[in-house]
């Protein structure tokens, strides 16, 4: 049951109407009256992103990493060293877990479920596809921006729990730096938001649908719409704790901030939480900006390319395919800009893109109103 | 109006305006916070210890702890004889083996008055520049790294590599050498050791001006570090700083040139100092600079060198070494440009015996690190760090 859709999915372009009519047919697939089918189709993208949260994307940013810089990167577990995040978990799992004497247990141990709890609630809402949400809120997005926010409690709890300088330092980067990111990031969602008239994820997906594919996403939706994009990407940098601001874990100045005192399963929690936020804000902005689960493949004619690169199994392509990109450049831009200090983070933001989000927000709200 | 103390906040005045308004004067005396960084501290360069007094990230007070790579350098120096003190020398800087042990064979051949063949010296200074590169690359690359840029650390490593390979060829050892010997060289360079270092200059140029692109020309790179740490050359010249870091206050002195030894007066090269244009003279980019435009004029040196050294016929490397180093009763100072700095040797004798009566190490990182306290007075944490790195010390120089 589950390798045929697999081997479809691996020929995405030759098999692409043949996959729509099979998920649709999988959805349908009620043995007893339970929605089995449906379910089986949900588990194809979640076991997905799980997969790649705990493994590839670290294995991921290390072979990129790596490339980037002229090595090789893990080799030696399995071909290409493409276990060797396995090995990690392995490692991490057979560890002690330690919990410093003078640290506050509770918090020390409740920090990073927290961490994972704000990173990995946000999945519920992000439309994989037109036929998979998890829950269709009708304030998906402002869920989304809410919740994101709840890292910080488990930071702060991680960081103060933990009893030791380095940690406090980063807690309290880490709250200086929310403050500061999340206005601008919220204000560009806005913006987002305006264009649709909703702030229902499903639904600004789907308005951006067309059969001119990549024409129809926010994006281009109006000639101001690239800087709330630009504005959120950089405040979402600053969301997950990436280069240029990863300043609450700044390594060199920190040690390892805020987690520096926590080892096996708890930091292996952490890091995916990491990553899984990684995801997350690269979910959202190609949720908001570039169509979500919309083949951004236009159709020329009767050449229907866009008819036929879209259904839902392509949707959770696209979408993943979409924040795999933005990963990527978060990535790309870790491995190669120095870290700013927490000023010069609180300047950027509360002095260069606030008010830049002010200034997008009204001029999307002017283009909104005045351009039909 | 009516004083209160309340318990850990210091003394806070409360005032009563007329309408009883209770206007709270903020006179809060917070709680400084020692802040040990170091000796296990991700960008202390080692096992320097930093005891900060902390307001905040403001540091009001840094303490530098330093003894943690203590070796009794000068004791172990009295112990043996002058020809084995080599090796020990390539322990000091062992990120620039060739220069340290340069600036001993400098001061015993002082003390001795021997002469040494032309192309000796020739290959002294192509081997010390090729070392002295290597050790910017490490100074350069780090320096990224405690500004949190991974990239040209392993850019660095990278080219670092190749010196170190050419050095293994020319030494055996990729970096405690033991090359350079008290009135010569251990062995001659080997055969076509000329066009490999020829290469190694082709290859680099282009990469220095990458590293320019992705370092120095950054604008988040220059953010953290212009007008950050700076030191005033008056200040610089009291401290007794030397190397890069003065030449970064913008003090043109630079031991090659202002007391000329071996062949560099023969040599055409520039004396990079900022001025400060690019950076504000005396900060933490100034410095960056002076080690960046300074590895250009180490591949300058090296290719006139290899131009105009004389031919191997009939050399031998070991020509003017003696056969028992037994200096007449004496003493002797000498100095060498380090890439770090001036590395001094002051060695007494007392002419009866192989084994120096006395031998210091003047360290230019410790004369450097002294600074430090004045240095990072009300900085932040992010500033100290990135002031550290600038001063680009080895701990095993500065402990010795």
């Amino acid at each position: 049951m589950i390798l045929t859709p697999m081997l479809h999915f691996s020929m995405p372009l030759l098999m692409g109407s043949t996959l729509n009519a099979w998920s649709e047919a999988l959805a349908g697939f009620n043995p007893m009256g339970l929605p089995l089918g449906l379910v089986i189709l949900a588990a194809i993208p979640l076991v997905f992103i799980a997969l790649y949260s705990l493994t590839y994307g670290v294995y991921g940013e290390r072979k990129i990493s790596a490339f980037m810089q002229d090595r090789l990167g893990p080799m030696e577990v399995g071909k290409w060293g493409i276990l060797q995040t396995i090995a990690d978990i392995l490692k991490l799992l057979q560890k002690e877990d330690i919990v410093p004497t003078s640290a506050d247990k509770f918090l020390f141990v409740v920090g990073p479920g927290i961490l994972f709890v704000g990173s990995f609630l946000a999945f519920a809402v992000l439309p994989f596809s037109s036929a998979f949400i998890g829950a269709n809120l009708n304030v998906g997005l402002f869920y989304a921006i809410g919740i994101v926010a709840l890292e910080v409690v488990g930071i702060l709890a991680a960081g103060w729990g933990s009893n030791n300088k380095w940690s406090l330092y980063g807690a309290v980067r880490s709250v200086a730096q929310i403050v500061s990111y999340e206005i601008p990031a919220a204000i560009a969602l806005l913006c987002g938001a305006m264009m649709a008239g909703t702030l229902d994820m499903q639904k600004i997906t789907m308005l951006q649908s067309g059969s001119f594919g990549f024409a129809h996403f926010y994006l281009f939706h109006s000639p101001i719409a690239w800087l709330p994009f630009l504005i959120y990407f950089i405040a979402s940098l600053a969301e997950v704790n990436r280069a240029p601001f990863d300043i609450p874990e700044a390594e060199s100045e920190l040690v390892a901030g805020y987690f520096t005192e926590y080892s096996g399963m708890k930091f292996a929690v952490i890091f995916l939480a990491e990553y899984g936020s990684m995801f997350m804000v690269s979910a959202i902005i190609s949720i908001v900006f570039l169509g979500g689960w919309n083949s951004p493949l236009p159709s020329i004619g009767s050449f229907a390319l866009n008819e036929w690169t879209s259904g839902p199994v392509w949707g959770v392509f696209w979408l993943i395919m979409k924040g795999f990109f933005f990963i990527f450049v978060q990535m790309w831009l870790r491995w190669t800009l120095p870290r700013l200090r927490v000023d010069q983070l609180m300047y950027l933001c509360w002095k260069v893109l606030t008010p830049f989000a002010f200034i997008s927000f009204v001029l999307t709200a002017v283009w909104e109103i005045y351009v039909p | 109006m009516q004083e209160l103390d309340i318990a850990g906040m210091g003394s806070v005045r409360v005032t009563r305006k007329n309408n009883n308004v209770v206007v709270l004067e903020k006179d809060l005396a917070t709680e400084q916070m020692v802040l040990a960084m170091g000796p296990q501290h991700p960008s202390t360069h080692g096992v320097l210890k930093l005891e900060c007094l902390t307001d905040g990230e403001v540091i009001t007070e840094a303490e530098p702890y330093l003894g943690y790579l203590h070796r009794c350098f000068e004791k172990c120096c009295e112990n043996v004889d002058y020809p084995a003190i080599v090796p020990y020398t390539d322990r000091l800087d062992y990120l620039a083996g060739m220069n340290s042990e340069f600036a001993y064979a400098i001061a015993v051949e002082k003390l001795l008055d021997v002469e040494i063949p032309r192309r000796v010296e020739f290959i002294r200074v192509i081997v010390a520049e090729l070392n002295r590169i290597a050790s910017h690359l490490v100074a350069i690359g780090t320096y990224g790294i405690d500004l949190g840029a991974f990239t040209p650390f392993l850019f660095c490593f990278r080219d670092r590599e190749i010196i170190l390979s050419l050095l293994e060829w020319a030494s055996g050892a990729r970096m405690l050498y033991n090359y350079i010997w008290v009135g010569g060289l251990a062995c001659d360079i080997p055969a076509d050791f000329n066009k490999r270092v020829k290469e190694f200059i082709d290859y680099f140029r282009p990469k220095t001006v990458e590293l320019y692109k992705l370092l120095t020309e950054n604008e988040i790179f220059v953010k953290r570090t212009r007008g950050i740490g700076i030191m005033p050359a008056d200040v610089a010249v009291n401290y007794g700083w030397s190397g890069p870091m003065l030449r970064g206050s913008g003090v043109k002195w630079d031991l090659r040139r202002n007391d000329p030894y071996s062949i560099y007066p023969e040599l055409d090269f520039i004396v990079p100092v900022p001025d400060g244009t690019v950076s504000e003279v005396g900060d933490c980019l100034s410095r960056h600079l002076v080690r960046a435009l300074e590895m250009e004029e180490s591949l300058k040196i090296i290719e006139q060198c290899i131009d105009k050294m004389p031919s191997a016929e009939g050399f031998n490397p070991r020509a003017a070494v003696p056969k028992r180093v037994r200096p007449k009763a004496g003493e002797v100072y000498a100095r060498a440009e380090n890439p770090r700095g001036e590395l001094g040797f002051y060695i007494q004798s007392d002419g009866k015996s192989t084994k120096p009566l006395r031998c210091k190490a003047r360290s230019s990182c410790f004369v450097n690190l002294s600074a430090m306290k004045d240095l990072s007075r009300g900085q932040l944490i992010p500033d100290l760090v990135a002031i550290i790195g600038s001063i680009d010390i080895v701990l095993g120089e500065v402990d010795r």
